[in-house]
């Protein structure tokens, strides 16, 4: 088997703020092409890991390689070649999607169409709407429109899915699939572990700034059963989701 | 990809959103374009008229006899007849009405008049204009026929161009509405840019600090620009603003703009890095505008304020860009002729620049 190449590469990361350690010394590699999964509780420092990988912060010690670049030398370059969704960023007031999308492409120096844009992640009727005026789902995937724009090697996407309904969720797991599939990699925090077993290729269980696991999720799952754990009750073929899904239908609900 | 990147299509890209921002804007629109065009049409149609002494006349009065065919052709006085006593004293008394006269025939050849003037104690300056309007009229028409025993008074008057109440207004307004779009407008956008995490999402892209602070510069400038010209079209139009030298005028006056509003704008970089929350940025951002609004010019000469007040208002930039750009509009000076006004705005856009550079925030 060809040994997986790795598009980033993270060795040794320290972040210490002033009064806390952040990232105390995590090492990991992202495959090209795979979905990877940041999981942990809030503050754990996945955000912090991901935002330093990003070039918005600054790491206290260690050394982080993004498709061969160093993110103390080639900041800018790397800049160039990845996609970035903030937790809770807004966007420029006043300004309409499509207009939103031109704003981005000048700043990140390409043409693209915006409409073609807003049909990757089926938007083109919000074209003349304001970020605002968004259901919660519109606006994550907007978001992740505004990271494709450079045709980037690699997204991040933090949070992508909280605070979506079902519907939603689902939706947007089957886009951040069909990137993946496109060819792009994809980097994602989550609280949702249905999410994470569902959707990551491999994920890294981050606590207390540190990784204490990291493995595909059926690796994982396999390595708990095989120690003797058991799961109290009897797992049914379906669950409460599935009920609501069935019931409520499997398209979006927002409009 | 491996076409270099261009720092100036993404300037351009963000003072076009920016531009496009601004014009959606309520708040702008109605700082930068609006309250200056209220105060303009305000004074617009106040002013022109220079003083005015209302003289009652009692009734009962002579009204065919020439002083009062004098008095009606004196410009300065405003005849208000169809009044009775009683009204009329009213108004005296209050001082509204600077006196009131009673021209009866004498019955004798000479005079063949008496004018009965009575002044209003609670309107002297006004009375002291009257009676000298008064004396001279009497003057002139008393002595049409004599040949003078000392010597002649041969009046003339230079001709100058008409000073009007827009011509000192505008200016003001002008400066003002450059004032607000600089402080309010900067310090609001880069605040809220910086809270809403906006900035932080375009540190993700390859844009460089300097092509974002860029960016929004242009954009202020060029709304404030187009408010500018709107203002002095509005005004050349329906008011009889003065421009000298027409078109050159204007664009000094707008040249001039951009000199203030840079300035202005580092106030506003220091505003938006010193506010704790939103809601601080308009308390701080009025002790910088309000005190200039009053003393710097724009609607009153500092001329008229109290000695010890003099220097606040020569130490303020906007009264310089306010003295500047009345010199330039009225009274056709290039920007060379007003380079002592432009430096010390210079001088103030260099020490609020370096404050600025310390208290800014970029998250």
């Amino acid at each position: 088997m060809d040994q997986p190449h790795a598009i980033i590469s993270v060795r040794n990361l320290i972040k210490n703020y002033a009064d806390f350690n952040a990232v105390k010394g995590i090492s990991f590699d992202v495959y090209n092409h795979e979905i990877f999964g940041l999981l942990g509780p809030n503050g754990a420092g996945k955000t912090t890991t991901l935002e330093i990988i990003e070039t918005l912060r600054e790491k206290t010690s260690g050394e982080i390689y993004v498709d061969g670049l160093s993110v103390d030398k080639d900041a800018n370059a790397i800049k160039r070649i990845i996609g970035v969704q903030l937790q809770a960023a807004g966007y420029y007031p006043n300004l309409n999607l499509v207009e939103l999308l031109e704003l981005f492409a000048g700043l990140y120096g390409v043409k693209v169409k915006p409409m073609e844009m807003l049909e990757k992640v089926n938007l083109q009727d919000k074209a003349k709407a304001k970020y605002k005026a968004l259901s919660g789902g519109q606006k994550q995937r907007f978001s992740i429109a505004t990271t494709l724009l450079n045709s980037p090697k690699i997204i991040f996407l933090d949070e992508p899915t909280t605070g979506l309904d079902p519907q939603a969720r689902r939706n947007l797991w089957d886009l951040i699939s069909e990137i993946r599939d496109q060819g792009t990699t994809v980097v994602l925090t989550t609280h949702y572990m249905d999410e994470a077993e569902q959707l990551c290729d491999r994920v890294a269980f981050v606590e207390s700034g540190e990784i204490i696991a990291l493995d595909s999720p059926d690796n994982l799952i396999d390595q708990l059963i095989s120690s003797g754990f058991e799961r109290k009750k009897e797992v049914k073929k379906a669950n409460l989701e599935d009920v609501f899904i069935n019931l409520t239908g499997q398209q979006w609900r927002e409009g | 990809m491996n076409k270099p990147y261009n720092h100036t299509t993404a300037t351009l890209a963000l003072a076009k959103a920016s531009f496009r921002s601004i014009m959606r804007s309520p708040s702008a629109v109605v700082f930068t374009l609006a309250f200056p065009l209220i105060f303009i049409l305000v004074f617009g149609f106040l002013g022109g008229g220079g003083v005015k002494v209302d003289l009652a006349v009692a009734p009962g009065s002579d009204l065919q006899n020439p002083v009062m065919q004098a008095l009606e052709h004196t410009a300065v006085i405003r005849l208000i007849k169809d009044k009775n006593n009683e009204e009329i004293q009213n108004e005296l008394e209050k001082g509204h009405y600077a006196g009131v006269i009673n021209i009866q025939k004498s019955g004798n050849e000479k005079p063949e008049y008496l004018a009965n003037v009575s002044y209003s104690a609670a309107s002297i300056d006004k009375g002291n204009i009257l009676k000298s309007v008064l004396n001279n009229l009497m003057y002139t028409l008393n002595s049409k026929d004599l040949k003078p025993a000392v010597a002649e008074i041969r009046e003339s008057t230079v001709q100058g161009r008409t000073y009007r109440t827009i011509d000192f207004i505008l200016p003001g307004q002008l400066g003002f509405s450059l004032l607000s779009t600089g402080v309010f407008g900067t310090a609001f956008v880069f605040f809220n840019l910086r809270q809403t995490l906006v900035i932080k999402r375009f540190f993700a892209t390859p844009v460089r600090r300097s092509s974002i602070i860029l960016g929004e510069g242009l954009a202020r400038i060029g709304f404030a620009l187009l408010g500018a010209v709107f203002i002095i079209v509005i005004g050349h139009f329906f008011f009889d603003f003065t421009l000298i030298h027409g078109v050159t005028t204007v664009l000094n006056m707008l040249i001039l703009s951009v000199i203030g509003l840079v300035v202005f704008m580092g106030f506003g970089f220091v505003v938006s890095g010193i506010a704790k929350s939103e809601s601080t940025i308009p308390p701080i951002s009025n002790i910088i505008t309000l005190p200039q609004f009053l003393l710097s010019g724009t609607f009153f000469s500092i001329d008229n304020f109290p000695s010890w007040l003099q220097p606040i208002s020569k130490a303020l930039p906007l009264t310089y860009l306010n003295d500047a750009m009345r010199q330039i509009a009225f009274e056709g000076a290039g920007l060379w002729d007003v380079r002592q006004q432009i430096l010390i705005m210079l001088i103030w856009g260099l020490g609020i620049y370096a404050l600025a550079v310390r208290v800014f925030k970029w998250e």
